[in-house]
């Protein structure tokens, strides 16, 4: 097993002044850092001055990722997938999460192909703060023809503002995609043990990350990689191949785990994993086949899939997938939080109602996205608790009447309100009474579930 | 290291080569007379060496005759060097500017496949998570049909190239003692049968095949019904009339009430074997303990998300003479997109610090998979969130299928169709169900 790189064995190659120019106390504080990712070495000035050029280069290495991190695409859209350090989690933070391709094939209807494309363009789901989106778009050939291949290539990437994945076995139709797109940085899918060193030739010429394949043989999926490397190609992704029918769907999730283990505890093969739940379509088809594509998705979301392509475009098996992914991927070192403070919804007036909620991401956006989409002119007042949500702080102590009363005089609603009344959430009913008495305010508890907040003001409020 | 200024289209540029292992590599620092430094341009030419003196080739994609230690010679006597009539071949433009490279490192040896091994680097795990017994035949007192395992695990779920766990993972329904607020694609199911736990009950079973099922006693507490522990454990009698697969006994969570109520809950059901949910830190655990070692059942030893706690508690529940094989830890599940990774991230913790021997975390993990249904994505009818009937159980049994893959053994559920896609999955993932193989490969063809 290789040895796990700490803060000294990165301190011994940094300047050793403590001239705190990169914003952390002594170059020992910068060292922890660059191993939590939260710092990068050209934070550093001095270490980029030209004699400590070789200093950089060595740090460069030791720091680079076990699982190398791979671009797909270039500009905005592109899409970083690998770079990871760890096996679980909980070790420190997974840093890229799951990219997820949708797939399109070249004997589509145009019409078809270009909703499909536009479907996957236009895919925003926005949660806790974030936008949930797809990722790329991958470009099957059935037709195993270059022309036609290349014809459907150029009609997506007129349309699409995602990166592709260029998927044939045969190089040539692979290098007919190519032509049109070669400088785009298409994921080329995918080398073989037969056809690495034309479709490795592809990749160096066009300068793009290629896909490894080798079904269900990690030696040979080595062996395919190691031959890429050979011809100076470093960004590769793997595919053990994904079997997904059956009990052979454990021997897939065998070599992802294989895999992961071997680049982060023997430095061995660390490129990104691929994963295709797609394959579940080879032998069914309906919506029984698309809820088992989210349940191999999800598997392999959990287990460390850096890529996957699916076949279902419903928003009803695409929400729980893209949902797990923001989960596993949220970084445990930090509480999702926002800032407190007050805020305004709508266009609130001095007899608008107020109400409260935690600053806890997930919380807050949460009871905005109800406030919002009730249409309530209203203020917020974002309690800070430390990152927690209402029935969690009230557990725990980080809300409760006392707090809840600064709040309130801190914020100078006072000031812009010519009532005394506020909202809090159901779950936090236990603080009411004594809000009451130390603020000198009416308290009306709220639902439980923000979603019905609309409903609630529209009976209890006036 | 050597510098080396290339004239390329009457320009002049510097670059430094230097050796990294056996590899040279070189470096673009910028134009001649600009000394700052771009960093991140590492590329790497092919060079062929025999042409150093008067010119070099480099080749993006060709390394063809290449003697590295020719090169290193020549370029280790000279400090600075400058090169005229520098010929590129391809590729110039990537040459010049530090674009983004696939080709980053000077390939030394010709390109090649060569036959590898990989080695899975396997975990040597000393621990073992204890066997738990659920449910007693007549040949053990007890009136169940069978009996079911759970536990029993030396490597995490579904490494089978590490070890075979012995038991599949087990999944209870849920029947409650009153009619309750059931999400939509729940409650038709049960409709039916929401005032008639027995009914409940046999429904889960007769009709989905549960392997076990729990009924949550809530009534019993003040703020519902406040029914009786008396009356309740009557409930628990028809329970175990109505239906013969082992059975779990959970309160109501009102921990001033759930004691009393658990006691002759486990009295009236003693011998079954059955799992009393819960001994948790917030009501008086040893009268719960007491009741399971008094009549022969199973505790459940309930935390919320704090592995410490978790392992104090299996601690003090050992420690008042519960045994190891009469134990299962619940350390609380939150729902996919409300927490689930905090779920996720402790039962990992919890059984990877088992498996390396924490004796006091060996126990089988249980999962409330129906707090799923908590979340507003699995139950509300949102159009532009798709059929909720679809939604809702795949929210379900990911959350299920996520803690599985955590350690979780053992699951609490509502939703069949939810049901039946987790425990499809979890057949293949145990290698159970067999199957034609497919030609992986042809999915590229699909139509
Ligand atoms: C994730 C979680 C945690 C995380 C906290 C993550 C975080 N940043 O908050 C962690 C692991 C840290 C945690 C810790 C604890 N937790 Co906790 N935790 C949960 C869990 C699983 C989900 C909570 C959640 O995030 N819900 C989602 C958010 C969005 O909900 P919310 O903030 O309440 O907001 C909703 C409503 O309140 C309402 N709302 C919000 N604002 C407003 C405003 C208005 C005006 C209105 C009308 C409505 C409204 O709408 C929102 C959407 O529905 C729940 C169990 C469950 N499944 O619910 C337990 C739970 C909340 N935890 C609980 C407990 C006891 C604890 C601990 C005390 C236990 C411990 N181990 O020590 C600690 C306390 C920590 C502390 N305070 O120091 C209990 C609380 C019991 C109770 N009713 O008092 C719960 C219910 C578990 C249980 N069943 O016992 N917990
Ligand atoms: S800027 Fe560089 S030299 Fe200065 S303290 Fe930070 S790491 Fe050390």
């Amino acid at each position: 097993m290789v040895k796990k790189i700490g803060p000294l064995d990165i301190y011994n190659y940094l300047p050793k002044t403590n001239c705190g120019e990169c914003g952390e106390k002594t170059c020992m504080a910068f060292a922890s850092q660059l191993i939590e990712r939260a710092v990068k070495l050209e934070d550093c000035p001095t270490l980029m001055k030209p004699n400590f050029a070789g200093m950089y280069r060595h740090l460069e290495e030791m720091l680079a990722p076990s699982v190398k991190e791979v671009v797909i695409g270039v500009g905005d859209s592109a899409i970083k997938i690998g770079g990871e350090e760890v096996i679980f989690r909980h070790e420190l933070t997974y840093f890229n999460q799951t990219a997820i391709a949708l797939d399109v094939h070249d004997e589509m209807k145009d019409d078809e192909l270009l909703e499909r494309v536009k479907y996957v363009n236009d895919f925003r789901f926005k949660r806790i703060g974030e936008d949930l989106t797809l990722d790329l778009i991958a470009i099957r050939s059935t037709s195993n023809d270059p022309e036609r291949f290349a014809q459907c290539v150029s009609k997506v990437s007129d349309e699409a503002k995602k990166p592709l994945v260029l998927c044939s076995w045969s190089p040539s139709v692979l290098e007919a995609g190519l032509q049109i797109v070669g400088d785009q940085r298409p994921l080329i899918y995918a080398a073989t043990k037969d056809t690495w060193e034309e479709v490795g030739r592809l990749a160096v010429k066009y300068s793009c990350p290629v896909a490894a394949f080798a079904d269900d043989d990690m030696a040979e999926l080595k062996s395919v990689a190691n031959a890429l490397g050979s011809m100076g190609i470093e960004d590769i992704v793997l595919d053990p191949g994904s079997h997904v029918e059956g009990k052979y769907f454990s021997n897939t999730l065998g070599n992802f785990v294989a895999s992961r283990r071997a680049a982060i505890l023997n430095k061995d093969v660390g490129y990104p994993l691929l994963g295709i739940p797609a394959t579940v379509w080879l032998s069914e088809e309906g919506v029984e086949t698309a809820f088992k594509e989210v349940m191999i998705a999800a598997t392999m979301i959990d287990k460390y899939a850096d890529l996957i392509i699916l076949h279902t475009p419903e928003i009803w098996a695409l929400l729980p997938i893209i949902t797990l992914r923001q989960n596993v991927y949220t970084d445990p070192r930090k509480p999702v939080a926002v800032d407190a403070g007050l805020r305004r919804f709508g266009d609130p007036d001095e007899n608008s109602p107020v109400l409260m909620t935690t600053n806890f991401a997930l919380t807050y956006y949460t009871v905005a996205s109800d406030l919002e989409s009730a249409g309530i002119d209203c203020y917020l007042l974002v309690i800070d608790t430390d990152g927690l949500g209402v029935q969690s702080s009230v557990a725990g102590g980080q809300l409760d009447a006392f707090k809840a009363k600064e709040a309130i005089k801190k914020s100078g609603i006072e000031d812009k309100l010519k009532h005394r009344k506020i909202i809090i959430p159901g779950f936090s009913a236990r603080i009411s009474g004594d809000l009451e008495m130390q603020s000198g305010w009416e308290v009306l508890v709220g639902p439980r579930d923000s979603s019905s907040i609309g409903e609630f003001i529209e009976k209890k409020w006036s | 290291m050597v510098k080396v200024v290339h004239h390329i289209k009457g320009r002049k540029y510097l670059y430094e080569h230097y050796r990294v292992g056996d590899k040279v590599k070189c470096d673009y620092i910028g134009p001649v007379g600009d000394r700052s430094y771009a960093t991140k341009s590492t590329f790497a030419p092919h060079v062929s060496p025999h042409k150093i003196e008067t010119e070099l080739v480099f080749q993006k994609q060709l390394a063809p005759t290449f003697d590295l230690t020719k090169l290193r010679d020549m370029l280790e006597k000279v400090e600075e060097l400058e090169l005229e009539n520098v010929d590129m071949i391809a590729g110039e433009l990537e040459f010049v500017l530090p674009a983004v490279s696939a080709v980053k490192r000077v390939a030394v040896e010709r390109a090649e496949y060569r036959d590898l091994d990989f080695e899975i680097p396997l975990a040597d795990f000393p621990g073992q998570i204890g066997e738990v017994e659920l449910g007693a035949t007549k040949a053990n007192g007890g009136t169940r049909k069978n009996v079911i395992k759970v536990g029993g695990e030396k490597t995490m779920p579904f490494y089978h190239f590490e070890a075979r766990n012995p038991h599949k993972p087990v999944i209870a329904y849920d029947v409650f003692d009153t009619k309750i607020n059931l999400a939509g694609p729940v409650r038709k199911h049960f409709e039916d049968v929401l005032e008639d736990p027995a009914e409940w009950a046999k429904r889960c079973v007769k009709k989905y095949d549960a392997d076990m099922v729990t009924i949550h006693l809530i009534s019993t507490d003040p703020a519902i019904k406040g029914t009786s522990a008396r009356e309740a454990a009557k409930t628990v009698e028809d329970i175990l009339q109505a239906v013969k697969v082992p059975i779990i006994i959970g309160g109501s969570g009102n921990p001033d009430k759930d004691p009393e109520v658990l006691e002759k809950a486990a009295e009236v059901a003693e011998g079954e074997r059955c799992i009393i949910n819960s001994a948790s830190m917030n009501l008086d655990y040893k009268r719960v303990a007491k009741a399971c070692l008094d009549h022969g059942h199973v505790v459940l030893s309930w935390t919320q998300l704090d592995i410490n706690d978790q392992k104090t508690l299996n601690k003090h529940l050992l420690e008042l003479g519960i045994k190891r094989e009469d134990m299962i830890m619940d350390p609380t599940t939150a729902a996919l997109g409300y927490g689930l990774e905090y779920s996720f991230s402790i039962m990992e913790r919890i059984r990877l610090a088992a498996l390396k021997g924490d004796k006091d975390l060996q126990m089988p993990i249980s999962s409330g998979t129906t707090n799923a249904w908590g979340a507003r994505e699995a139950w509300m009818k949102t159009p532009e969130w798709g059929d909720r009937e679809k939604r809702g159980p795949l929210w379900e049994a990911v959350t299920a299928l996520t803690l599985c893959l955590a350690g979780s053994d053992l699951f609490m559920m509502m939703n069949p169709t939810a049901v039946q896609l987790f425990e499809d999955t979890v057949e293949s993932l145990c290698g159970f169900r067999e199957v034609e193989p497919l030609d992986v490969k042809d999915w590229i063809g699909m139509r």
